[in-house]
């Protein structure tokens, strides 16, 4: 097992007897977990190189259990990570040694569909998926649709702000949400946001969505519910040359169109796709681009008229076009499975997630094979490519000493060279404790200080999911990645640790 | 548009307010002094910050200083073939990018395209402590550290001066038709929510107590084919019109009484005529005296939503709808965080000293 993974968890002094006490007080039986085998399922989420036994796992059933879990972890300051599905890819549900691990599985009702107003009011743990599922015989779906969503909960969308394939058009989690019910450390129920389009004050449903389990627990959600497009036809274009795929991609949005969806898969990532689901990809290809056109039967006409023009021009050696919905599906199935098909022709493999300008795709693609060679890992590139979201999955295998450990430079390499060429170390899928160190290169400790500031509104103690998504300027300042400005330094009265 | 980078000198006259604790009310064009609460003290001028940094149309990017004048905006955009898609209202020629996005103003298109801060990518602020602060970017996607970025949008300047923003922009449609059909409020609510729930290609729907109006955008292809299945009469000069109601010139909006904004859900049913109603009914309008404000608060709670003193506001009322306990405590924490001494914009938006 492997507990290599950064930490700056805060010390805490809990009192684990009283706490152990004060919890099966207000949870039945079986919704507390403190044996080793019970709580192994919850060691790690989808980032399993980072594993952490939490001192107990809660599951409540309900909001008042989960507030009285809460309001005790507060009286004992005890910490609590918020758990969804565990398919985060960050460590973001991490679990604390010295912390309870609150799951929100039980939570996964949907209250309420609304099809006039195109709304769906759902707990939590409700999978993504089945949003749309249940919205489905209203001719509506809930948008964001992340590769993993039959697993990931609501919950973890909204605190990762996730996005899916179609987010170029349709948005990323915060676009298409409207309220939340949210429960503070010290375990009180805030409404956030309402039906209505927006709501006085600050935008505190925005600064929410993103934040990572840090600002409060999520337990009650009300999205956006869009009409189902009448049609929708996937463009598959293959390219023998992964930069005039990354050209065809601006080509297509100077158009004028905004594909519903516009992926990229390179080579490797390609091919291991098309052994794993046979989507038809043509395997000679360094790239491939699927783009979806959606809309009226006579707008995706027009659309895929010209959006095939576009990718001939761009010097595509072949342009196939979905022929009926099996094959629009057949051709996303390959994409959505690129993930665990990487998993079959390597051990393991170690996913990234940094966005960038478009335009700097073909010098970033060569700089990671540069890094790719230098590392001797191989790579495979998975790329929302209409918003800049790349996914390098660099394989490896835990099994050989040291390879992990290269596996995380290489990665934190490419994030810095996200960073450098103008992007971001996350696009997706959040900080979490792995990324906690990039952000050292990507802030300036004036804006960690902002953060630190601002969590400690909703947090003043530290509690809810302390240590992860921004890194104490002491950890960046030994670290040595902090940026010095004006050769001074500042280090404020902030709790250090 | 004078390109001019005002940042040193803005940084350092906000350090100073911070050491002698000098209010400072920003000022962009002018043009929204009279929206939210009565402006005080110092003035801080932003309109001369302006100039766009980068714009580059494939990224569908465009990061400008905050006193650029939306108009200048619009039209760089507009010359690329793209466009603001929240359409904001200017209220004057003066208003200035940092403007729109403090007061958090979104046009007709709103609920099919999105707000302000669906589109704001990352801003470069001035906090109350006089440090300049970048967060978010320029890319579609990110999801480093809290969204501070959204976070200023529609906080009238409270937590930090803008000083520059970078926008996602999006194509400027292919065609545009607009759709009158004669009918009731009651009706219009059902047919604003029956046909946002159909692919439609929708970007505006307003009724002025008479008359549905509906502008349908995209894909020439797509465009006809919403025609075909909504029918109505083709208004004219569609653009003009929308134009006159993102700038309220249309005549519900001259009227010398204050003018009221409920921000309710969509379905909530009609309120008496003459009530302007848009945003696919989730934006309505009135015009009552002050005396109403309590009534006024109690329908909109009634309705599931909230009322705002528009225009027309005195030093007397508070122009937003009030928050409750526990959020105006987070409300007055994260002013603390940002300006812990209360000087940008004291009195904009709610109270939010502690005591
Ligand atoms: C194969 C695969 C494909 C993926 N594809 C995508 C993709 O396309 N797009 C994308 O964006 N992501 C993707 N992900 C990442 C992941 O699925 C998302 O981040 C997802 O939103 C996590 O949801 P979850 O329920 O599993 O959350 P968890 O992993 O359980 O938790 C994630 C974070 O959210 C917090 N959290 C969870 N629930 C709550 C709550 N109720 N209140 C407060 N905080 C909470 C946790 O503390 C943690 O910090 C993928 C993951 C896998 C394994």
């Amino acid at each position: 097992m492997n507990t290599s993974f950064p930490t700056q968890e805060p010390e805490y002094n809990v009192d684990e007897p009283s706490l152990l006490r004060a919890l099966q007080a207000v949870l039945p039986a079986h919704a507390l977990l403190s044996s080793t085998e019970d709580k192994r399922p919850y060691e790690c989420d989808g980032l399993s190189a980072y594993r952490s036994l939490p001192l107990l796992v809660a599951l409540p059933e309900n909001i008042e259990q989960a507030q009285a879990v809460l309001r005790i972890c507060y009286a004992h300051k005890v910490p609590v990570v918020a758990r969804g599905a565990g398919t985060g890819l960050s460590g973001g549900a991490l679990p604390f040694a010295q912390g309870v691990l609150m799951g929100l599985s039980k939570f996964n009702k949907i209250l309420d569909i609304d099809p006039l107003a195109r709304t769906a009011t759902v707990q939590p743990g409700v999978r993504n998926a089945v949003i749309s599922e249940a919205a489905q015989p209203h001719g509506l779906y809930y948008a964001p649709d992340p590769s993993s969503q039959i697993a990931c909960t609501i919950g973890g969308n909204v605190a990762e702000n996730s996005g899916g394939v179609h987010c170029l058009k349709y948005g990323l989690t915060v676009h298409n949400i409207l309220r939340l019910q949210l429960l503070t450390i010290e375990g009180e129920l805030l409404t956030i946001g309402s039906q209505a389009l927006d709501s006085p004050g600050y935008d505190l449903l925005a600064l929410l969505t993103g934040s990572e389990g840090m600002l409060g627990v999520i337990v009650e959600i009300t999205v956006k519910l869009l009409p189902i497009p009448q049609q929708a036809q996937v463009l598959m274009a293959a390219f023998d040359d992964v930069a005039k795929a990354g050209r065809a991609v601006g080509d297509i949005i100077a158009a004028g169109i905004i594909p519903a969806g516009l992926e990229m898969m390179d080579k490797a990532s390609m091919q291991a796709a098309e052994d794993f689901v046979h989507a038809g990809y043509p395997s000679q290809a360094e790239a491939i681009l699927l783009c979806e056109v959606d809309g009226s039967l006579a707008e995706v006409e027009e659309h895929t008229q010209a959006v095939q023009h576009v990718l001939t021009q761009a010097g595509a050696t072949e342009v196939r076009i979905s022929k009926n919905e099996q094959e629009r599906l057949l051709f996303w199935k390959g994409r959505k499975a690129a993930f665990p098909a990487v998993g079959r022709i390597s051990p393991d493999y170690y996913c990234m997630d940094g966005t960038i300008p478009r335009k700097a795709l073909p010098e970033v693609l060569t700089r990671i094979s540069e890094l790719s060679q230098q590392f001797g890992l191989r790579v495979a590139n998975v790329f929302h490519a209409g918003d800049g979201n790349l996914h390098p999955l660099i394989l490896y295998d835990a099994n050989q000493p040291g390879e992990l450990h290269t596996a995380e430079e290489f990665g934190s390499k490419i994030l810095e060279l996200c960073v450098e060429v103008g992007g971001t170390i996350t696009g997706e899928h959040g900080v979490g404790m792995e990324k906690i160190d990039q952000m050292c290169v990507q802030f300036e400790p004036l804006e960690l200080e902002q953060f630190h500031a601002l969590k400690k509104v909703f947090d003043p103690h530290w509690l809810l999911n302390p240590g992860k998504a921004v890194p104490t300027l002491h950890r960046c300042a030994e670290l040595g990645a902090m940026h010095v400005h004006h050769g001074e330094l500042k280090f404020p009265e902030l709790e250090r640790f | 548009m004078n390109e001019h980078d005002g940042s040193e000198r803005l940084q350092q006259q906000v350090k100073q307010a911070f050491a002698q604790h000098t209010p400072l009310q920003i000022c962009g064009g002018g043009s929204k002094t009279w929206f939210g609460g009565a402006p005080q003290g110092e003035p801080l001028q932003l309109a001369a910050h302006q100039g766009v940094i980068s714009y580059e149309p494939t990224e569908l990017v465009i990061t400008a200083r905050a006193g650029t004048r939306v108009q200048d905006v619009e039209k760089i955009l507009a010359e690329q073939g793209q466009m603001l898609p929240f359409e904001p209202p200017h209220f004057a020629d003066s208003a200035t990018l940092g403007g729109v996005i403090a007061c958090g103003l979104s046009g007709p298109r709103r609920p099919y395209a999105g707000a302000a801060r669906d589109f704001v990518l990352g801003v470069k602020i001035i906090n109350g402590r006089g440090e300049i602060l970048h967060f978010g970017g320029e890319v579609m996607k990110n999801v480093a550290g809290y969204d501070v970025s959204r976070l200023m949008v529609g906080a009238l300047g409270t937590l930090g001066v803008l000083l520059e923003i970078s926008l996602k922009v999006l194509p400027l449609p292919a065609r545009d038709i607009t759709l009158a059909h004669v009918c009731d409020a009651d009706t219009a609510i059902r047919h604003m929510n029956q046909w946002a729930g159909r692919a439609l290609p929708l970007s505006g729907t307003c009724h002025d107590g008479k008359t549905l109006f509906v502008r349908l955008s995209g894909a020439v292809s797509a465009v006809q084919a919403g025609q075909a299945e909504l029918g109505g009469e083709v208004l004219e000069d569609g653009a003009g019109f929308w134009s006159q109601v993102r700038e309220q010139q249309v005549d519900f909006f001259h009227d010398a009484q204050p003018l009221w904004r409920l921000s309710v859900p969509p379905t909530a049913p009609a309120l008496p005529q003459p009530c302007w109603m848009d945003w696919g009914g989730a934006q309505r309008w009135w015009h009552a005296p002050l005396s109403e404000l309590s009534a006024l608060r109690r329908q909109a709670e009634a309705m599931g939503g909230t009322v705002q003193l528009f225009r027309g506001r005195t030093d007397h009322e508070a122009v937003f709808h009030p928050l409750s306990a526990s959020i105006l405590r987070l409300h007055q924490g994260l002013k603390q965080a940002f300006d812990p001494r209360l000087i940008l914009n004291p009195g904009r938006m709610y109270p939010l000293d502690n005591e």
